[in-house]
């Protein structure tokens, strides 16, 4: 349907105006909620993703798309019955505590929620308690960590160990990320990934879930 | 001695300093705590790394100021401090150095993310800067270091505010690169010949790159900038990517590999080669021999 490949051409361009607009058209001519979701925002998202990965484009460029896909999702929302969200799976993620860096963060949020994730982003400077008891709350499959601090990676280990004494750490995955970190940083850690970049990290998520 | 952009002029090439962020955790920096701070609170310390700097024979020693604009020191409830902070700072390496190295202002990103890709209008970043570099320059830096900017926009907010700030007072700029399969970017997307203009165009007087992914890929930044720019430039490149190694943090590129690429930097036609996280006394020592076993000073 055209007017679904605008829209996913649209958010590629970062248009938020014209992609709540043509979403609003899409909606009045009753073309599934979930196909205006599937073939239009996570289409376009989807190939952000896929641009940004091969460095064709850079930050500036998906931070506006997702204000575009974000604009789209606020109109479909209501309209989706619980089967349309997408479901591959629920994330935790959040920047350490003692870290106040977010845009790495930020990134992974938005390229998990392109990709059909449910991310619920706890934001900068996050309790160890807080990322697990989150998890466990929302039934999420996995918590991912950033850090961009050597000072404050340390922090991701406090949250495995946790998870680590209340026995959740077989049900609860961890990735993690982040200027300083590595993958041997990961493995001594005990993390069950660690990605490169916000690229990397939907497709280490992607890896895990299937794992489970 | 004689001020700095004379000699650069003359074609001599000047040794900048090391890591500071690195040291401040090695002399006891905890978790979530702010380094602009230390300055304050535990001057020692800063004039200690001053000092060392020092008797490397650095040409060029940086304030401990990298997060200290109020958009930054907000993060930490300490935006009030803005003066304080970096006027204390530059003081603090002034009395160590007195006239025997130049002290310089350092100024790094803001934090936030510019409109419309971000929420933050270009005056506040622009008035922030100002503020952080009129109190380094009331503190007596000899001249202002914009560093590890990824976003073009911001790198020139800030040198044009040092410029009003200061229109004597020398500005170096420094942006950050990644490599991907089409060439060196900043993860904002800006290429090594767009930041050389960009940066010149804003008054700029050095211009180079700082931090990256070691210094190999440094050498090769170095040969583009050397391309596109008729300023001098100026390398300081981390010690390579830091590795978990029994529970401790280190860096793996030693001085001597250092030594190594200085050279080729300074045959590539570096003005200024010095270090960034990572980097010791001792690699700032090895560059200096290189340096000198190529010059008379």
């Amino acid at each position: 349907m055209e007017v679904l490949e605008q829209i996913s051409s649209l958010i590629q361009q970062g248009d938020n105006e014209k992609v709540l607009e043509l979403t609003s058209k899409a909606i009045n001519k009753n073309i599934s909620p979930k196909d205006v979701l599937d073939e239009g925002l996570v289409s376009g998202m989807n190939a952000v993703g896929e641009r940004f990965k091969n460095h064709e484009i850079f930050l500036p460029e998906v931070l506006m798309a997702a204000r575009a896909f974000y604009a789209g999702m606020d109109q479909l929302k209501p309209l989706l019955i619980r089967g349309d969200l997408p479901d591959l799976g629920k994330i935790v993620i959040g920047t350490v505590q003692g870290d106040l860096h977010d845009i790495g963060k930020n990134l992974v949020g938005i390229m998990l929620r392109g990709a059909g994730f449910e991310v619920i982003d706890l934001g900068k400077d996050i309790p160890a308690q807080k990322f697990v008891e989150t998890a466990k709350h929302e039934q999420a499959e996995i918590i991912g960590m950033s850090a961009l601090l050597t000072t404050t990676q340390p922090a991701m280990k406090t949250v495995i160990e946790l998870l680590r004494e209340q026995g959740l750490n077989a049900r609860i995955r961890t990735i993690v990320g982040g200027a300083p970190v590595s993958e041997e940083y990961a493995r001594e850690i005990g993390a069950d990934a660690y990605a490169y970049d916000a690229a990397s990290a939907v497709e280490r998520v992607k890896q895990l879930m299937e794992v489970e | 001695m004689g001020p700095m952009l004379d000699r650069l002029k003359k074609g001599e090439v000047l040794v900048a300093d090391g890591a500071m962020g690195t040291l401040l955790l090695d002399k006891g920096l905890q978790p979530g705590e702010c380094p602009e701070a230390l300055s304050i609170s535990k001057p020692d310390i800063l004039k200690d790394i001053a000092r060392s700097y020092l008797e490397a024979d650095a040409d060029i020693i940086q304030t401990n100021t990298f997060g200290g604009s109020p958009m930054k020191l907000k993060e930490y409830g300490l935006e009030d401090k803005t003066e304080e902070v970096n006027q204390r700072a530059a003081s603090l390496v002034r009395e160590v150095v007195g006239d025997r190295a130049s002290v310089s202002g350092s100024c790094g990103p803001s934090g936030a993310l510019l409109k419309p890709y971000g929420d933050t209008e270009p005056e506040v970043l622009y008035s922030g800067f100002e503020r952080q570099i009129g109190a380094l320059v009331e503190g007596t830096v000899d001249l202002v270091c914009v560093e590890t900017m990824t976003d073009l926009r911001e790198a020139v907010l800030a040198v044009e505010a040092a410029k009003a700030v200061s229109a004597g007072t020398p500005v170096m700029a420094t942006m950050t690169f990644d490599e991907t399969a089409r060439g060196f970017y900043t993860i904002m997307g800006v290429s090594v010949a767009e930041a050389a203009a960009g940066l010149q165009e804003a008054g700029a007087d050095i211009i180079g790159s700082n931090c990256g992914n070691g210094i190999e890929n440094m050498v090769r930044i170095a040969h583009e900038f050397m391309k596109v720019s008729s300023l001098p430039v100026i390398i300081q490149s981390n010690a390579g990517k830091p590795e978990m190694k029994c529970g401790r943090l280190r860096y793996p590129e030693s001085p001597a590999l250092f030594a190594e690429k200085a050279r080729e930097m300074m045959a590539a036609g570096v003005s200024i080669i010095g270090g960034c996280c990572g980097t010791t006394a001792e690699h700032i020592r090895a560059i200096r021999e290189v340096v000198d076993s190529r010059q008379v000073r």
